[in-house]
């Protein structure tokens, strides 16, 4: 399915949307009490993109023959995916005031058959472009036109499993998958660059045969147009380098690695609060 | 004396019986599974010859997927086709395959509840010549503790094709376990394949001690038995080719004919056939057991059946266990 155009007024609602994301996992990260801040808030753009404007789904009906699949690999930013699909309406937005807890279907790290609309159990890293591969494979047997998305991190390309499906990807032409890498430069230990270095990323997709676009991760525009370019990318899979700012929104997180892992406190969690509804005025006033 | 009712090779302890491998028998399934259903695929990790994946290949190519000399790749991209509704058996040799991809099975294959089917070869020393770095001697013990898994280890090639079969109707992970080696044909074409109950192969009144034995093992706990008969020593031996879930009841019932167990099995002691029987049976019916097979140590290089005596598992050392266990 073609991704329709997106006009000012749309944008504006998107922004607005992550902008509200972003509030909600500071909210569900709190009640949580552990869980994983800077990655959802960064990827917070490219998760509304996604679920609001680019995906063919249907909240109501997970199961949807040819919804596009959207893979999580890097499964420890649930908390972006959980709100996102929740404010598109797979389960109510008061449910994510169980993540982490017991007897809720929204596990610590996602869990297939836990909840509906979650397409592969995730967590441990290196695993989500394989299964998106098996997906897309699946997809070209059956002659079926959905599209498959892997959300990846860049720490996670460290894993060898990454780099193993990588040249499988390349050698099958794999059109129908496209990889999104959240490029934020962090990992636990610290800077992606400093605990195992990763450049040059895009030498090393291009080597693999892969179509290679880099782009401001937390610019929901440039995101959209460089899905539409992937998807009109017929001779080979495509991954999108997105740059993405860690904690996107809160001063305080922003480019540090200390919040990879763990959530606001309680006054943590008002500041970071206070400064994102500063930035939802400011988004509404921008596209006056 | 072999089971009348099984229909069992009767000449199988003939000099010059039929032999054949396990892993022939699951090709030549995978060929027929093939045509019996289009969602079937196949992956192999650059070892479709000696896994015997190549004659799936041939018949099937747009459904055989190479994927190089990368076992999580594999084991993820299986689980991709599994949740998008094919039925994948991956292959490779069971020490790379649940071995070194094991994470990749648990976290994509079986906590994913993806119905992929896990075919792992050159289990066992009798994989031979290749050494230890090759005989996967604790594939069983690495998968048992898997929830909602089901474990075939099948006797011969027989058993291995209807093994085979039977896992694409599964729904859900099954690990598939196979012998490099020609083996003894134990059972005939039309031995029925009961997968819920296991069954005795080796009758006999009376019985001193319950045999319990997996894989190509069977065989040796079947000439122990016909060498034992011949002293005076009555037996039974059980073909446990599914470990997984295992049929408690069954196990008890066949233990308490006689109050004495041997395990038999080409695998650590630690964690395989012998340790299933020992929980079931700590569990509803305490009884005194011996059990062969490697005993929490690494095997070599060698031929296999030099192998297989230098480690205390031919019949010799199943006979000596059962009169262990007698005189405890």
């Amino acid at each position: 399915m073609d991704i329709p155009a997106l006009y000012e007024e749309k944008l504006k609602d998107l922004e607005l949307k992550a902008n509200k994301a972003r509030q909600l996992v500071i909210e569900t990260l709190l009640e949580a009490g552990s869980g994983h801040s800077a990655g959802s808030l960064g990827m917070a753009d490219i998760f509304v993109a996604l679920y609001f404007h680019i995906l063919n789904h249907d909240p109501k009906n997970p199961e949807l023959v040819d919804r596009d699949r959207l893979i999580l690999s890097n499964g420890h930013i649930c908390p972006i995916q959980y709100t996102v699909m929740a404010m598109s309406g797979y389960f109510p937005i008061d449910e994510l005031k169980t993540l982490r807890k017991i007897n809720s279907r929204l596990q610590g790290h996602p869990h297939r058959t836990s909840l509906p609309g979650l397409e592969t159990t995730s967590g441990p890293l290196g695993e989500g472009i394989s299964q998106g591969i098996g997906i897309a494979l699946s997809a070209r047997l059956d002659k079926k036109k959905y599209h498959t998305f892997v959300i990846s991190s860049d720490g996670e390309h460290q894993e060898g499993n990454i780099w193993e499906a990588i040249m499988f990807a390349g050698k099958h032409k794999l059109n129908n998958l496209t990889l999104i890498i959240d490029r934020n430069n962090i990992q636990i230990d610290g800077f992606t660059e400093n605990v195992m270095p990763l450049e040059p990323l895009k030498e090393k997709y291009l080597a693999f045969n892969w179509e290679v676009l880099e782009i401001d991760g937390n610019n929901i525009k440039e995101f959209v147009d460089a899905v539409t370019k992937a998807k009109s990318t017929f001779e080979k899979p495509t991954v999108i380098i997105a740059h993405t700012i860690p904690g996107k929104g809160v001063s305080f997180m922003e480019k540090d690695f200390a919040w990879h892992g763990k959530p606001p406190n309680s006054e943590e969690a008002k500041k970071a609060l206070d400064e994102l509804r500063t930035l939802q005025g400011r988004i509404q006033s921008e596209h006056q | 004396m072999l089971n009348p009712k099984l229909f069992l090779n009767q000449k199988m302890f003939d000099h010059n019986a039929l032999q054949k491998a396990t892993r022939d028998g699951f090709g030549d399934a995978l060929v027929e599974l093939g045509t019996m259903n289009k969602d079937v695929v196949v992956l192999t990790a650059d070892l479709s010859e000696s896994t015997r994946t190549e004659g799936f290949e041939k018949k099937f190519k747009e459904r055989f997927f190479e994927v190089g000399v990368a076992e999580q790749n594999m084991a993820a991209i299986a689980a991709g086709f599994a949740i998008s509704g094919k039925i994948p058996f991956i292959s490779s040799y069971a020490v790379f395959s649940p071995g070194k991809n094991w994470e990749t099975i648990r976290t994509t294959i079986i906590y994913n509840e993806a119905n992929v089917k896990i075919a792992g070869h050159h289990a066992g020393i009798i994989t031979g010549a290749d050494g230890s770095t090759h005989q996967a001697t604790e594939d069983i013990a690495i998968t048992r503790v898997f929830p909602g898994i089901t474990i075939f280890v099948p006797c011969d090639y027989w058993e291995a094709k209807k093994a085979t079969i039977e896992s694409a109707n599964i729904k859900g992970p099954v690990y598939l376990r196979f012998t490099r080696d020609k083996t003894p044909i134990i059972t005939t074409e039309k031995t029925p394949f009961d997968k819920d109950t296991p069954q005795a192969y080796w009758l006999s009144e009376n019985p001193k001690v319950t045999l319990f034995a997996f894989g190509y093992m069977l065989y040796y706990a079947l000439l122990a038995a016909k060498i034992l008969e011949q002293k005076g020593i009555n037996v039974l031996v059980v073909n446990l080719s599914t470990i997984k879930p295992a049929n408690e009841k069954e196990i008890v019932e066949l233990a308490k004919k006689a109050n004495r167990v041997v395990t038999v099995e080409d695998h650590q002691v630690m964690g395989g056939l012998g340790s299933m029987i020992a929980e079931v049976l700590a569990k509803f019916f305490p009884t005194p057991m011996e059990f062969i097979g490697l005993q929490d140590t690494f095997a070599q290089s060698g031929n296999p059946k030099d192998l297989i005596k230098q480690y205390k598992m031919d019949e010799v050392a199943i006979i000596e266990a059962v009169e262990k266990v007698i005189s405890r």
